[in-house]
């Protein structure tokens, strides 16, 4: 189950521990790390595998390590090289006929289409001609070696959807979530946190302290915050409906092209 | 232009509004139609007028209405649903895409089908989880074949509610006597299919007349605009609920030795402790002790509930079984009547074996040739020795392992079915269980006193296929000659099934083309497997050209009684050799279907035994072969 650690994956997480309950989820977990994520997420990380009791498998692209590729010199490629490559090198290395990841249909465009069991060829790519029609609840999981498919379980979830059960079920999810005085800089129209010491200030910017919440976590320096003073669920719930802007538009990767998705998706981003 | 404008209860009490959406109801519909009909403007409509779309997203539509659109200085909503220009660009098909949105009393997610391009396979795959249709007709067109094939289409996966929603009534002037006029027409031609009911909307996406809101422009009508329609249209979850309790075991939970779970999505019904249930097709009863949850213990539990079930008795219980309310279990059978839609670019082989996934279940399956296919368009029977792509035929369906089942008019969990290539592994079909077939009902299996394994102990060995396979003139059967006759020698009981005394006899009415030559091999699986019954070790030497076939019988046996013996020799060595001068003759054009000439072979992708015939004598293959079965058995004993 690729873990992302993001409100999602505590959904999909939470899911899979119901669903095996009185037995544990016969899987591991599997963290593609940038090293470049906030603090935060790392400790309820191994707070959540713990308490699920499931092996949680942490994979750092080593050619991106050697390299040093950071989110401040490297622009695209960080996320080509950490996320992209990453994941196919660790899906590659476990050998996995199978990963779950908690991509949700609503959230774009192009993942309207996308199918619940979505089939990888055994060079992990995504051909749209080659995806199986899927009736009913009945999906095929049938595949050759070196092939292999992702389930999304969270297909049919909207994003209130998700909130209404963590709220529902009292599912911990990062801090990060709630409003809270964070060290921020604002940057090409973006207001970002100085999570750590590696940051890099242009000269004459000082953090400021802001209240600030975040609607979806990825790498601390590539993360819009919104200020905002709502501290617990459904504050944040309340001020998400209330608000007139759309969940991703804080996210440094969308503001590509519109199709970037789709893009994304067929180099295996998913 | 108002985008995103938020629900009054959020600011007023979020509690209130978070717990009435948990308790929404959710409808699934589907939309049919062209772009013609203005479906994507309809659709972005509803998503617009409910409110689904935030600010951003609405600046982004106003750019590219202005840049793309249709509707002049007009947002153009067929723009928020379309993303297909940029996919065209991109050489990216849409199929199925599903969208979201909600109301103060509903949750909907619409399956679009867009295109026309293969439109049988799209279309039947999003109705597959549709509870409605919504047909559109362009109100200056009115009736077209389109609408006739989508209305046919939509009442055969079963959709109850059919909306007829008669489109752009701004452009024939709001005028009733059109309207009026449609109805009529649709509601001959409903009838005539089946359709018990339906309900008629005037409206028009681009005004929005009729689509939240009753329009002041068409007083005449007196029914209900589309969205509270949607709203009030009963879900099939309440309908499922009703019926007797069946559940599928999706799987054993066994996490250790004191607690043993079945878990699985509850099919139809509901279920309390206490309550009789029979394990079909065993037809073993029991009690349910707990229904286990990660919540603690229920009290309850109903249709679309997925559950753990403890039961009362250790009962044999596995995935593919149905756990049904004692006193009104399921049926269970092998033959079925089925209607069947096909999906794949190849055609259905009549004979060819299949996987048949239903419910949890997945058994080995073969469609026999279609009764009848019938033309989506016009409605009328044709025949057809096979199904092709968005064909959509009547045909009989052999399962290899007795199926427990509803009529899909009763259940879509446990009478609906997909197909699968044994080779490709692509989903090649959709079907819909009409019956079981009658024969099947009545033929039991006639449960005999000496078991196989009574036969094979008194012979003193276990049972073995050794199925050779190879190209015409590869050496398979001079090579399982010289293995029998080693196996007679160490006083082993066996016999050899070769082209010789089958042809001439058992399978003289087969001639050579695929189906023939798949009908072939079944006849030969099924004897070498009642032969494995009564003890024996059989060897069969076949070219056996077919990966499917070999793997179908494969699949007959208990695992590990197949042996699977690649006789390889490249097909220039075969035809040099010759011997009995067919290549000449194939090369010649003298004889059809001949395998490696005119015909595929599909060689072993991981045979139990490879045999090299440029590297290895027959003499040692043989030797090979017969320390391969022998030491299996000194294995096993």
């Amino acid at each position: 189950m690729l873990y992302s650690v993001g409100k999602d994956s505590a959904v999909m997480l939470h899911l899979a521990r119901k669903a095996f309950f009185p037995a544990k989820p016969p899987f591991p977990l599997l963290h593609v790390d940038t090293t470049w994520k906030f603090r935060a997420m790392y400790d309820l990380r191994d707070k959540a595998a713990a308490a699920a009791g499931m092996e949680l498998i942490v994979h750092t692209n080593p050619d991106a390590l050697a390299a040093g590729i950071n989110p401040f010199d490297h622009g695209s490629r960080h996320t080509d090289l950490w996320k992209t490559e990453g994941l196919k090198q660790a899906l590659k290395a476990g050998g996995y006929d199978a990963a779950f990841g908690g991509a949700r249909r609503d959230e774009e465009k192009s993942r309207a289409k996308e199918r619940i069991f979505s089939f990888r060829s055994a060079s992990q790519g995504w051909d749209p001609k080659a995806q199986r029609p899927e009736l009913w609840n009945l999906y095929n999981a049938r595949i050759h070696r070196g092939e292999s498919i992702r389930v999304f379980p969270l297909s049919n979830w909207t994003e209130l959807d998700i909130w209404q059960y963590i709220l529902d079920q009292g599912i911990e999810i990062v801090p990060l979530y709630f409003a809270a005085p964070r060290p921020t800089v604002e940057r090409d129209g973006m207001l970002l946190m100085v999570d750590d010491d590696r940051f890099r200030l242009h000269p004459g910017e000082v953090p400021v302290e802001r209240s600030i919440r975040f609607r979806t976590l990825g790498c601390y320096p590539l993360t819009g915050a919104v200020e905002s003073e709502a501290a617990t669920l459904p504050a944040v719930i309340q001020e998400m409906l209330l608000t007139t802007t759309s969940e991703r538009q804080g996210r440094a990767i969308d503001h590509d092209q519109a199709a970037s998705m789709e893009k994304k998706k067929r180099e295996g981003y998913f | 232009m108002t985008a995103y404008t938020p629900d009054a209860l959020i600011s007023a009490d979020i509690h209130a509004y978070l717990d009435g959406h948990a308790r929404k109801s959710m409808l699934r519909f589907i939309t049919c139609g062209s772009v013609d009909d203005g479906k994507s403007t309809l659709i972005g409509r509803l998503l617009y007028d409910s409110k689904t779309i935030f600010e951003d997203q609405l600046s982004q539509l106003e750019a590219d209405s202005k840049r793309l659109g249709t509707q002049g200085e007009n947002i153009d909503f067929a723009l928020l649903v379309d993303g297909l220009a940029a996919e065209r660009e991109q050489g990216i098909t849409i199929d199925v895409a599903y969208r979201f949105f909600a109301t103060e009393t509903r949750k909907f997610i619409v399956a679009d089908t867009p295109g026309h391009e293969q439109y049988t396979r799209n279309m039947v795959t999003g109705a597959s989880t549709a509870d409605l249709a919504v047909i559109l007709i362009d109100a200056r067109k009115g009736v077209l074949t389109q609408t006739r094939r989508h209305s046919f289409l939509a009442h055969l996966i079963g959709i109850r509610h059919i909306v007829l929603a008669v489109n752009k009534m701004d452009l024939v002037d709001h005028d009733q006597a059109r309207f009026d006029a449609i109805v009529a027409d649709y509601a001959d031609f409903a009838r005539g299919i089946g359709i018990e009911a339906f309900t008629a909307i005037p409206l028009s996406g681009l005004t929005g007349a009729n689509v939240t809101s009753a329009s002041p422009a068409m007083p005449w009508y007196g029914g209900p605009a589309l969205l509270p329609h949607l709203e009030s249209v009963p879900v099939a979850v309440d309908r499922a609920a009703a019926a007797p309790f069946r559940m599928p075991v999706q799987w054993v939970n066994r996490p250790d030795l004191d607690f043993r779970g079945f878990a699985g999505t509850i099919a139809a019904g509901r279920v309390a402790p206490g309550d009789s249930v029979r394990i079909v097709p065993s037809g073993k009863t029991t009690r349910v002790a707990r229904i286990v949850s990660f919540d603690g213990n229920r009290e309850l539990a109903e249709a679309g509930d997925a559950v753990t079930l403890v039961l009362a008795d250790e009962v044999d219980c596995s995935r593919g079984d149905v756990i049904a309310a004692a006193d009104s279990p399921p049926e269970a059978a092998n033959q079925f009547e089925a209607t069947i839609v096909w999906l794949a670019d190849t055609d259905l082989v009549p004979g060819r074996g299949y996987r048949l996934k239903l419910g949890t279940h997945t058994v080995g399956a073969t469609v026999q040739p279609p009764a009848h296919v019938v033309d989506v368009n016009t409605q009328a029977h044709l025949s057809a020795k096979t199904l092709s792509l968005n064909d959509i035929g009547v045909a009989e369906v052999y399962t290899d392992a007795p199926l427990v089942f509803a009529p899909y008019a009763d259940s879509r969990e446990l009478g609906g079915f997909i197909l699968i290539d044994r080779e490709t592994n692509a989903t090649v079909a959709a079907g819909m269980i009409h019956h079981a077939l009658r024969r099947a009902q009545n033929v039991h299996w006639q449960s005999v006193d000496i078991t196989r394994e009574a036969h094979a102990r008194q012979k003193g060995q276990q049972p073995r296929l050794l199925w050779f396979t190879g190209l015409s003139g590869s050496g398979k059967s001079t090579i399982a000659n010289l293995v029998e006759r080693k196996l007679h020698a160490l006083g082993r009981h066996s016999f050899l099934l070769d082209g010789d005394n089958i042809r001439h006899g058992l399978n003289r009415d087969l001639g050579f083309s695929d189906a023939d030559r798949i009908e072939n091999i079944r006849r030969v699986g099924e004897v070498a497997k009642l032969m494995t019954d009564a003890g024996l070790i059989v060897l069969t030497a076949f070219i056996s050209p077919f990966r499917a076939e070999r793997e179908l019988v494969r699949g007959l046996l208990p695992a590990g009684e197949f042996v699977e013996i690649f006789v390889d020799t490249p097909l220039a060595d075969a035809e040099a050799r010759d011997v009995k001068g067919l290549y000449a003759k194939a090369r010649a054009g003298e004889i059809a279907h001949f395998t490696g000439i005119s015909s595929p072979y599909e060689a072993p992708v991981s045979p139990e035994i490879q045999i090299d015939t440029r590297r290895e004598s027959a003499e040692a293959a043989a030797e090979r072969i017969v320390e391969h079965v022998l030491g299996i058995w000194s294995f096993e004993l």
